[in-house]
């Protein structure tokens, strides 16, 4: 549990600096520091165990089917590098409280770090692969978020967005990498993984796992060729790049390297892929660091180079050098990131960090002074601080490599590396503190705060102890990471200053001498820097991004125009495509089953239907007509549904058919009653094209299934729909009860269909279009008798057996064909007709319920009904049902199911008058109508002469 | 009438793609229909074409066509009336906003250049 609250604990913490810069600074600052010691401590808890060689672990099952499980483990390793995160986050949140200005927003900042540091510690901590690989592309997030912290300097943006692009992209090889990793292990644990190293060696996926795990290592930790977005993330504030940037997110890739070493390590592939990659990195970086003029950019390279050292280390494959790599990472986070406080101190008292303007700043800064040349020698690999002890060991290492047959070259190019290193190192002294004082420093140089020169202090006093008291300071440490690394297999190493005359401290004498000769002829340096070919990263970059975008631009306008109606186009060729590859490797021959015989009676059914559809293709711009058509069609398919054993069916089509067609006679009211001729010839033919292949495919599909036979699920449904369900009719039983949820939510899309119709319509009257509503002309004459009494009358007459008819339909639906759905749609079409024939203002007047509140009752109904079934302790919407005896009609049976079914009615009722009698109001208002005093517009009453009629009687 | 329903539905399919494919609003409205009066008939069709067979119980028959795709195409045809009433309105609104009912809500076919993003 506390490993996975080490980690949950930045997390949640990230969210109380914003909350709290309100208090002040110092709270902001101060709630992040607690926040990450309580974390450190909870580690630190942990030490002993770990210390004595245990591993602790979290298990807690989260996706088990995908193998996502929330896994922790703790062992030396992961102890490291946790401890290192915490303990450098502590110094570097002190810091920053003093190194950021008033302007800048704290609380912002310190919550980014204290997401970064959550991933960080999510990266090293995790068992489980695919959680590493989550907390993986959180650092690369979180990073770019304080890359980009000052998002008003574009170097900041930019620099922000070049380390997104390249980290990311490496995270994306990685998901690859370690989905292969986990399907050659058998498991995504890395516990399992670890243990499997001989199986995935040997494995045919080793080579394609291998080069995109690396893949996400190599541009997470700035390896040649892809080290060039680090120094562009310099951009950042310096406690980020003293942070993120030396000590713990570019040692996220060779931490990896470092937890995989059991899995990966020891092949000739590894060796050549990975130590060539660290020794180029090494070499080329420090050649590059050395003639850098900004201090960070010297870090920055400088820091690079490193990297490819312990990358170079790790890749040797032995255990010594793994013992050296560890060793270093430990060396490296200590004296690095003293330096780049260092340089932030001088930076921010000089307010600027150009080496050619800065020199002889010891006795102005002395304290600053003290701490940057202590570092920066550790750095050179000078005794008796700490980088000596690493350096010794990796050139021991190196001496002892064997590189194509070749036990030289990487000794050479190792001790090459270390002269550079030596040389930049000596650099970062003699050119920034030692030398002559001047007089035109752009501002005066004076110590920082104790606050800021505290934490670099501290770094530099692990230095110093490191240096002299190795076995005591980190040797048990240094024991159960190494250790953890190589698998448990230790080897023979022996940290100590002095190991006698070895070739190791040869190759040491002559890297610090030949770097200091080198700084001494700097000039010379210069003019053999000229001889080389130095391409410019940002450029190449930049211009690589162009590209992409260039084409991606491209690619946008070619496809996309704005016009809907090719997107259409595209859409539905694209889907007639997959469709029509579905077809590949099946036959399109009709099947075995017996063919229904087809009487003279379907078939010219059939041919009206083909008919109707000609018609109305080549007639579609005579709007009416088309209209008219649709109706044909849709009464054609309710033939259909009624001829093929499916009553509900052919009840609602027709219903709906009518609903249907009002509607869209009440829209066509206002628009143009033609279509003006406007495609192209071509455009049209190829239309036609793509509905012909449309049709073509599902005809072709459709006979395919009609004509095998199949098994269904619905044996079930027809064998309970009596006994569990009460009812007779299966296809109501099945909406009500057995799928009632999905009814359920059925009646809800259809309820707020209508509550948007609603809210379409009810705003029309504004703006643009309630401007031409206002002046809308009625297109097509209008009838002198527009309530003829013949009709008024009539539906007066019939709307109660309607109304009873939909009763009717409505209580017998679970029994015979019928239901909610049907008889709702009746009672809305006999409350249209009185719409219909007396004007909407008329009839508007004397309905009497609320459309709205009638969808809400039946949703609410509906859903009353299911809830009830919890009550007796079913499932919800599990229905019952019982017989009920009524006078003068007999046993009834009565089902909870019905009480369901009432909703669903409701519902439908609500949503179709909703819809429609809006769209009629518009019109009336859209007409100028007013409203009428009695339902006709003739009353016949008043036509009689009184004056005759007294006479007739 | 496995043919007839089949190339049936495959004429109502394809009238309903071309009528889509235009560039006023009223004849997409038009083709909507028609497609989903083909869709419907799909999925009835997964079921198979029985006659005299409805499911409802009784005692004078012993099997029943399949009742699932028929209570499925029901709902679908209520809410397929829901959609089709709703798109009437929207394009109806449009029409009244913009003065145009061509589909791309403007006379010319082309609306903004690519890059402006679809503002309209």
């Amino acid at each position: 549990m506390q490993l996975a609250l080490i980690v949950l604990l930045p997390f949640v913490g990230a969210l109380l600096p914003p909350l709290l810069i309100r208090a002040g600074r110092n709270t902001c600052a101060t709630a992040t520091f607690l926040v990450t010691l309580t974390a450190f401590l909870l580690l630190l808890v942990q030490a002993p165990a770990v210390l004595a060689g245990k591993v602790l672990q979290f298990r807690l099952e989260w996706l088990p089917l995908l193998g996502l499980d929330v896994n922790f483990f703790l062992d030396g390793y992961g102890f490291l590098f946790a401890g290192l995160i915490l303990f450098i986050g502590l110094l570097i949140i002190t810091y920053a409280r003093f190194y950021l200005s008033r302007e800048d927003p704290m609380g912002r900042f310190m919550a980014y770090l204290l997401l970064f540091q959550g991933a960080m510690v999510g990266i090293v901590l995790s068992d489980n692969i695919l959680l590493l690989l989550i907390f993986w592309e959180l650092t690369s997030l979180s990073s770019f978020l304080l890359i980009g912290y000052w998002n008003h300097l574009p170097e900041g943006r930019q620099g922000a967005r070049m380390a997104l692009i390249v980290t990311g992209s490496g995270g994306l090889s990685m998901i690859a990498g370690m989905l292969l990793l986990g399907q050659i292990a058998g498991s995504y644990d890395l516990t399992v993984i670890l243990s499997q190293g001989e199986l995935i060696k040997a494995s045919p996926l080793y080579l394609p796992a291998l080069l995109l795990i690396l893949g996400g290592c190599f541009t997470k930790s700035a390896q040649f060729p892809f080290h060039f977005w680090l120094p562009h993330a310099m951009a950042a504030p310096t406690p980020v790049s003293a942070y993120l940037h030396s000590a713990t997110m570019v040692k996220a890739g060779i931490f990896l390297l470092g937890r995989l070493w059991p899995a990966l390590a020891g092949t000739e592939e590894w060796f050549y892929l990975v130590a060539t990659t660290g020794l180029v990195t090494m070499t080329i970086a420090a050649w590059i660091a050395l003639f850098k003029n900004d201090l960070k950019a010297l870090l920055a390279y400088s820091t690079v180079s490193h990297l490819g050292l312990v990358t170079m280390l790790f890749g040797f494959g032995t255990p010594f050098a793994a013992v050296a790599g560890v060793l270093h990472i430990i060396n490296h986070a200590t004296f690095k990131c003293a330096l780049f406080m260092t340089a932030g101190i001088v930076d921010h008292s000089l307010h600027t960090r150009d080496i050619r303007r800065l020199g002889g700043l010891m006795m102005l800064m002395p304290v600053t002074g003290t701490i940057a040349v202590v570092a920066a020698f550790s750095m050179a690999g000078i005794p008796p601080f700490n980088g000596f002890l690493s350096k010794e060991l990796m050139l021991e290492a190196a001496a002892h490599a064997d590189w194509l047959g070749s036990h030289l070259v990487v000794g050479a190019l190792a001790t090459l590396a270390a002269l550079f290193s030596a040389a930049y190192s000596f650099r970062y002294v003699f050119h920034v503190f030692i030398g002559r004082q001047r007089t035109d420093y752009p501002s005066p140089p004076h110590d920082p705060p104790f606050g800021m020169w505290a934490p670099p202090a501290i770094l530099v006093l692990l230095v110093v102890l490191i240096g002299l008291f190795p076995n005591t300071m980190v040797g048990p440490l240094l024991a159960v990471s190494a250790g953890a690394v190589t698998g448990g297999r230790l080897p023979e190493y022996s940290l100590a200053l002095w190991h006698g005359i070895t070739p190791a401290l040869l190759m040491s004498i002559t890297a610090v001498l030949g770097g200091a000769l080198l700084l001494w002829r700097y000039r010379e340096g210069l003019r053999l820097r000229e001889l080389f070919w130095r391409p410019e990263a940002k450029a190449i970059f930049e211009g690589l991004i162009e590209l992409v975008v260039a084409g991606s631009r491209w690619g946008t306008t070619a496809l996309q125009n704005g016009s809907l109606q090719r997107y259409l186009a595209i859409t539905i060729s694209a889907a007639i495509v997959i469709g029509y590859a579905g077809f590949l490797g099946s036959s399109l021959e009709a099947g075995t089953r017996a063919p229904l015989h087809a009487p003279w009676i379907a078939v010219s059914t059939w041919l009206v239907l083909i008919t109707a559809c000609a018609a109305v293709v080549v007639l579609h711009r005579r709007r009416l007509f088309a209209l008219i058509v649709v109706g044909v069609l849709g009464l054609i398919v309710s033939v259909a549904f009624l001829y093929l054993s499916a009553p509900d069916l052919a009840l609602t089509q027709i219903s709906v058919e009518v609903v249907t067609v009002v509607l869209m006679l009440l829209a066509l009211n206002f628009l143009p009653k033609e279509s003006l001729p406007e495609s192209p010839p071509g455009r049209r033919v190829r239309d036609g094209i793509i509905a012909g292949l449309a049709g073509l495919g599902i005809a072709f599909a459709m006979h395919a299934v009609l004509t095998r036979d199949f098994s269904t699920i619905s044996d079930y449904h027809v064998a309970n729909s009596k006994t569990g369900g009460g009812g007779t009719n299966v296809v109501n039983v099945i909406l009500v009860d057995f799928r009632g949820f999905d009814t359920y939510g059925e009646i809800i899309v259809l309820g707020i269909a209508a509550l948007t119709i609603f809210a379409l319509l009810d705003t029309a009257l504004q703006g643009a279009c309630g401007r031409r509503l206002m002046e809308w002309q009625a297109d097509q004459a209008r009838s002198a008798d527009r309530h003829p009494m013949m009709m008024v009358v009539g539906t007066r007459a019939m709307l109660p057996l309607a109304l009873m008819v939909g009763v009717y339909i409505f209580l017998r639906g679970h029994n015979e064909p019928g239901g909610g759905f049907i008889a709702g749609l009746v009672v809305a079409i006999a409350l249209l007709m009185q719409y219909m024939a007396s004007g909407f203002a008329w009839a508007q007047e004397r309905a009497r319920v609320d459309y709205h509140a009638m969808i809400a009752t039946g949703v609410l109904a509906a859903g009353l009904t299911g809830i009830a079934a919890w009550f007796f302790g079913w499932p919800f919407l599990k229905s019952t049902y019982t017989y009920l005896h009524v006078p003068f009609i007999g046993e009834v049976e009565v089902a909870s199911a019905m009480g369901f079914d009432l909703g669903v009615f409701l519902c439908v009722v609500g949503s179709v008058m909703l819809a429609l009698a809006n769209l009629s109001r518009i019109g009336r208002i859209a007409e100028h109508l007013e409203v009428p005093e009695g339902p006709m517009d003739v009353d016949p009453s008043k036509l009689i002469d009184p004056a005759v009629v007294p006479a007739a009687n | 009438m496995e043919l007839l329903v089949s190339s049936g539905v495959g004429v109502l399919v394809a009238a309903g793609v071309y009528l889509v494919l235009r560039a006023r609003t009223f004849p997409v409205i038009v083709g909507l229909a028609l497609l989903s009066y083909a869709v419907n008939l799909l999925i009835f069709g997964m079921g198979r074409l029985v006659i005299d067979r409805p499911p409802i119980l009784s005692l004078h028959l012993d099997t029943y066509t399949d009742p699932l795709p028929q209570a499925l195409v029901l709902t679908a045809i209520v809410i397929s009336f829901g959609m089709t009433a709703l798109i009437v309105v929207i394009i109806l609104r449009s029409f009244l906003e913009t003065g145009s009912d061509h589909v791309d809500g403007d006379e010319t076919g082309r609306l903004t250049e690519p890059g402006e993003g679809g503002g309209r």
